[in-house]
């Protein structure tokens, strides 16, 4: 018996109070606080507090220049009954993030998925391909030279030619062309972390559960992929689920690069295009808070239902 | 009963020919929306001028030359900072704040790990919950907080908050889950070895591939940032800026801009390409239990 578990028999005695307990296994523990010490320091500075100074500036008519007020909830109720654009761009930012996240991440599963049988040579040749758009810097800005408004533009030349269209079409510059388009770019861009871990959970799936699932009347790919595969890689399902939640949210520079700031019509400003227009260019910091604090309950709440949703699989 | 075939001692299932041909005929729809623009922004940059301006334009390049690379390093010589200033700030940022990230994380993953504390499971728990929100939402706040320490408008604006991202410690301390068998690291303690010590000589060589995918992610992550809130000096700007301010000069631009995004994501790529295997297998383990 090691000297750790015999210590641990021995702190589960009654003579001990829980605080006590505590106090001594902290004690005991103290090169544990010290190793997470600097991380969380640092994590706690701008992780941490920035997420609850922003709830309590949303509270306030803080911009950066007089002593803020408390407004109370005056922001939120701005926010929802008084900014039509805020409306919008909420609207949008749904719509964006319901057809992202679950086609990115349909898309991340099925190839990793498709490719899973390949040998390993070529499938790390197919996951350069689709993996390299999410890592490659600012490459997708070449849509905006795919898709020009004028007809030196492919896609204009290219339809022209076959004579779907008789002029040039100003893609990113039309309210309901852009949002499509961004939808696309932000597809392209998003077999990302999700994408790598489905490939490895894949390729970790127990080999014996097939020739046992064969054995016991598995009869196609199908059958195999939802009685063996799915459940055995649950953990990377929830894992890569909210990698794609999170980044379906997170598209806003996409957006901005290619359909300009603010876009035509807001046709595709999101909720964080809103953050930045007031809290980066207004100085209206209460406000943006305020924003923050709204996208914030989205986004997690967004990944809490999903979690839920995959802890049912295969069960 | 089912069909089985043994391919090389492996027993699989038998896989029908439709299914093979339609995941064959998805896989490679799917494939050309994915390469078809990379290979476009290639081709872009290789086009001489009159091709760039042909109508109707052509996707691949007919005669491929480098002048737009040439014009590239001639517009990076004009620039007002000397461009050699700009890839030392990226490559300042980026190193600083990747082994900076490598060190606070994988210290502070052993220890969610491999130590069993009050309140380590609270932590692992929080850090967890940030992986669900993207950093814009505390962009405005942490501004707010750098002024306050006086770090705005300095590398350190750049670098300390790298240090703090949350998928490389998260990455790390699953992977350390599995990789690290308790057994060994108890072994040691019994042989006297200090706590530190242990996750220095003992955890820290098992996880390398942990050590480069977190590399890897903390560095793209740097290298790709462009234009940031905090930093106001221009001779303390990244390279993707100054490519940004360069090919923001319009549709005469058009070519010298392809080459600057090939050259620009040609580093991340082969970095990647180098470092699959570990990143893989580091994937392996950062399945989420609850």
């Amino acid at each position: 018996m090691s000297a750790k578990t015999a210590e641990r028999k021995a702190v589960a005695r009654k003579d001990l109070t829980y605080g006590q307990w505590i106090r001594k296994e902290m004690k005991r523990n103290w090169v544990a606080y010290l190793l997470i010490l600097p991380y969380v320091l640092v994590f706690t500075l701008f992780t941490v507090v920035p997420v609850i100074l922003s709830v309590v500036i949303s509270f306030t008519n803080f911009n950066m220049l007089q002593m803020p007020d408390i407004v109370w909830i005056e922001n939120y109720i701005n926010l929802f009954f008084a900014d039509d654009v805020f409306l919008t761009a909420c609207t949008n930012t749904f719509i964006f993030a319901a057809i992202v996240g679950p086609a990115s991440y349909l898309m991340s599963f099925l190839v990793a998925w498709f490719i899973n049988e390949l040998s390993p040579r070529i499938r790390s040749i197919v996951t350069l391909i689709f993996y390299s758009p999410s890592i490659a810097g600012q490459v997708y800005l070449i849509w905006g030279t795919l898709f020009a408004a004028d007809s030196k533009g492919w896609a204009n030349a290219a339809l022209m030619e076959i004579g779907v269209l008789t002029e040039p079409h100003k893609w990113f510059q039309d309210a309901n062309t852009v949002m499509p388009l961004c939808i696309v770019v932000a597809l392209w861009t998003s077999l990302g972390t999700s994408f790598l871990s489905f490939i490895a959970g894949l390729q970790g799936v127990d080999r014996s559960l097939y020739e046992a699932g064969a054995v016991d009347g598995v009869k196609n790919r199908w059958q195999e992929l939802w009685y063996i595969t799915l459940p055995s890689m649950k953990p990377q399902l929830m894992f890569g689920a909210i990698m794609a939640i999170t980044g379906s949210f997170g598209f806003g520079a996409v957006v901005t690069a290619l359909a300009g700031f603010p876009s035509v019509d807001y046709a595709a400003h999101t909720i964080m295009h809103h953050l930045e227009d007031y809290g980066g260019q207004r100085y209206e910091i209460g406000y943006s808070s305020a924003i923050a604090t709204v996208l914030f309950l989205i986004m997690v709440g967004a990944n809490a239902v999903v979690k839920k949703a995959i802890s049912k699989v295969g069960s | 009963m089912a069909k089985l075939r043994t391919r090389k001692h492996k027993v699989v299932l038998s896989r029908s020919a439709g299914g093979d041909a339609g995941i064959t005929i998805m896989l490679t729809l799917l494939g050309a929306f994915m390469v078809l623009p990379m290979i476009y922004v290639v081709s872009q940059s290789l086009k001489p001028l009159d091709e760039l301006w042909m109508y109707p334009p052509k996707f691949l390049v007919s005669r491929p030359n480098l002048g737009n690379y040439r014009d590239l390093f001639t517009l990076m010589n004009d620039s007002w900072v000397p461009f050699s200033r700009y890839v030392f700030n990226t490559v300042l940022t980026s190193v600083g704040g990747t082994f900076g990230h490598l060190f606070l994380a994988s210290m502070a993953a052993y220890a969610l790990a491999k130590i069993k504390f009050p309140g380590g499971k609270f932590i692992f728990k929080t850090i967890q919950t940030s992986l669900m929100f993207h950093s814009t939402v505390t962009a405005i706040t942490s501004f707010i907080i750098m002024s306050a320490l006086n770090m705005i408008d300095t590398y350190w604006a750049i670098i300390i908050p790298a240090w703090g991202s949350t998928l490389g410690l998260y990455l790390m301390k699953q992977f350390m889950d599995t990789a690290v068998p308790d057994t060994v690291l108890e072994s040691a303690r019994l042989d006297g070895a200090s706590e530190i010590r242990t996750y220095w000589t003992i955890a820290m060589p098992m996880v390398k591939p942990a050590w480069l995918t977190l590399i890897i992610y903390s560095f793209q992550g740097l290298w790709n940032a462009g234009a940031s809130t905090y930093i106001y000096s221009e001779q303390l700007k990244s390279i993707n800026y100054a490519i940004s301010q360069i090919t923001a000069g319009g549709i005469k631009r058009q070519g010298a801009s392809a080459a600057a995004t090939v050259l620009m994501m040609a580093v991340p790529i082969l970095v990647f390409v180098i470092s699959q295997s570990n990143i893989i297998e580091t994937m392996g383990s950062s399945g989420m239990k609850d």
